[in-house]
């Protein structure tokens, strides 16, 4: 609860300090004060220290599991703004409108990964999904930004419109909007839904998979991710995915899990064309940019088998599977804001240019390939195993691992460019403190990989 | 009346709104069309709000249950988040229509390689 009301409590404090403050940087280091306090509220979550114990006529719980998803969220987006807030003020004037918006996505993130309720469920998605089609068109001369947020838009409202009508089909079953499908009568237990609310549960599945880009649904993410403004590429890309994904994890590995028999099979099918689509069209991009965007995708298909699996090991591997692609992605990315050629040409002979930030770039998409000794690595592996312990298809886990090791081929495309080709690229200056940040973050990835436990997981058994 | 002409006229009004969506080529029409679609959920959640008070009015009494009432308070959820699309979308088609000066989507095709 605290989180809530200080991230909506913050995100009104940066909207109206634009107006006072006009000092450059200002509005950085005042998103990252409002970081730390969200983190400090985060901590009062944990330990029962709290603003106000209202679960909104229990809609939302805040316990346990969803607090340490938001913590994880929550240091992302510190990192996020250590390493890219020159860039976010860049973009417009001052950049505190961008922050604001920023902070309501995070209202939003903690709505969706806290529900118990269908509406809260809607509203959370629709609060991170309204202030980012602004974030992507903030590039208002650009016509790219304008058609991203433009296709973003219409993409985004239109899969909203297929999950109401999914969610008004569970309601007109079942009569309630409480997320687990309502006992029956007689104490049997089902593995699948009545016809209607069935339905209703595809709906919403179709709809929360466009909103996490899988495929099918997956033909807006190229586009938009490559017409936005980079440092909001990066954005959305890890800390809103990893949102709209615990929405997506907690509706269906939570409240939908014992009813699998009607939406497994449409699972499989999703993950299965997830992974072959992002990993395959990633091969043949010319640009990193697009490259990382498909690699979303690709990324996207291994998050998916947590929720197919929803076992423990699931759980505990979906909080490491995301720490380590959001904090990944985030480090790739800031490389990527700040090279003028976003294409692999425009890397060649970076690591004898800035050889810090190529070995810190190596690092995350080493993470992101899934070697061993990296948060990724440890990641993939527990999605093989959940999924293996759940008892999924076994030519699903194969499949998974032979996409991996194709990932590892267009990461490396990357990594090759900058160590082994010559060429002078053009960036942007690099300054000390973002050196700094970015060994950090590698330090983070290098950390989860080697000692699970004691960086993340252990919180959870305290919880 | 059945529920279910409840169900068929909703599911017929999304459904013209989702070929709008898909066959239009202007904003301001697809944007027409994606509102129709919310309102069609809008009117199936009120008649499903409606059918499921009346079972339930059957056992208690029509005072005795507050059963449905949360159908009814979702349509106001969706409208006011309707709104709020409406005022940011808006505001994306204007700004596209200030530099291209046409609100075609077919005009909107630097994207694709």
């Amino acid at each position: 609860m605290n989180v809530l009301i200080l991230s909506i409590f913050w995100g009104i404090v940066m909207m109206f300090s634009g107006i006072a403050l006009k000092k450059k940087g200002i509005a950085t280091g005042l998103a990252i004060a409002g970081v730390l306090i969200l983190l400090l509220g985060n901590l009062g979550d944990m330990s029962t220290v709290v603003i106000t114990t209202s679960t909104f006529n229990d809609m939302l719980a805040f316990r346990g599991y969803n607090v340490l998803f938001i913590s994880i969220v929550l240091v992302a987006t510190l990192m996020y703004f250590l390493v890219s807030g020159r860039e976010i003020e860049n973009v417009g004037t001052g950049g505190f409108d961008y922050y604001a918006l920023i902070f309501f996505v995070l209202t939003g993130i903690v709505i969706a990964s806290s529900f118990n309720n269908l509406l809260m469920l809607f509203l959370g998605i629709e609060i991170i999904s309204i202030p980012l089609y602004i974030l992507t068109g903030s590039d208002k001369k650009n016509l790219k930004s304008n058609e991203a947020s433009l296709k973003y838009f219409l993409m985004g409202s239109f899969s909203t419109g297929i999950m109401l009508l999914g969610i008004a089909f569970i309601y007109g079953d079942s009569g309630s909007l409480a997320i687990v499908p309502a006992p029956s009568p007689f104490g049997f237990s089902f593995t699948s839904l009545p016809t209607l609310s069935a339905v209703g549960a595809l709906l919403l599945m179709f709809s929360l998979a466009f909103k996490v880009s899988a495929a099918p649904f997956h033909f807006w993410t190229p586009d938009v991710y490559d017409g936005a403004p980079t440092v909001f590429t990066s954005f959305m890309a890890t800390i809103v995915k990893a949102g709209t994904f615990i929405a997506f994890f907690r509706m269906f590995a939570g409240g939908f899990a014992s009813v699998q028999g009607s939406w497994g099979l449409a699972m499989q099918v999703i993950i299965f064309l997830t992974l072959l689509i992002g990993n395959l069209t990633a091969v043949f991009q010319q640009s990193a940019k697009r490259m990382m965007s498909y690699s979303s995708i690709a990324q996207a298909g291994f998050m998916l088998l947590a929720i197919y699996a929803h076992n423990d090991m699931a759980k505990e591997g979906f909080l490491v599977y995301t720490a380590a692609y959001v904090l990944a992605t985030i480090g790739v990315f800031a490389l990527l804001s700040r090279v003028a050629d976003p294409g692999f040409q425009g890397f060649n002979g970076l690591a004898k240019k800035e050889p810090l930030l190529a070995a810190t770039t190596t690092i995350c998409l080493l993470s992101l390939a899934g070697i061993p000794l990296t948060g990724g690595f440890l990641g993939k592996y527990y999605m093989l195993v959940a999924t293996a312990k759940a008892g999924g298809p076994f030519w699903l886990v194969i499949f998974a691992v032979i996409c991996a090791a194709i990932s590892i081929y267009y990461y490396f495309r990357l990594i090759i460019a900058m160590y082994f080709k010559e060429g002078n690229p053009e960036m942007a200056p690099v300054s000390r403190g973002l050196k700094f940040w970015l060994v950090v973050l590698c330090v983070l990835i290098l950390a989860l990989g080697i000692f699970p436990y004691e960086v993340l997981l252990n919180n959870l058994l305290s919880l | 009346m059945p529920i279910n002409y409840y169900i068929f006229l909703a599911v017929i009004l999304f459904c013209i709104g989702v070929v709008g969506v898909l066959t239009r080529r202007n904003a301001i029409i697809i944007f027409m069309c994606i509102e129709l679609m919310l309102n069609a959920v809008n009117l199936l959640l009120v008649a499903f709000s409606k059918a499921h008070h009346a079972v339930a009015a059957i056992n208690a009494g029509p005072a005795g249950t507050t059963a449905g009432t949360d159908g009814q308070m979702f349509v106001f959820f969706i409208m006011v988040v309707a709104a709020a699309e409406v005022s940011v979308g808006l505001a994306i088609i204007v700004m596209m229509y200030r530099n291209t000066h046409s609100v075609d989507v077919n005009f909107l095709n630097r994207l694709k390689h």
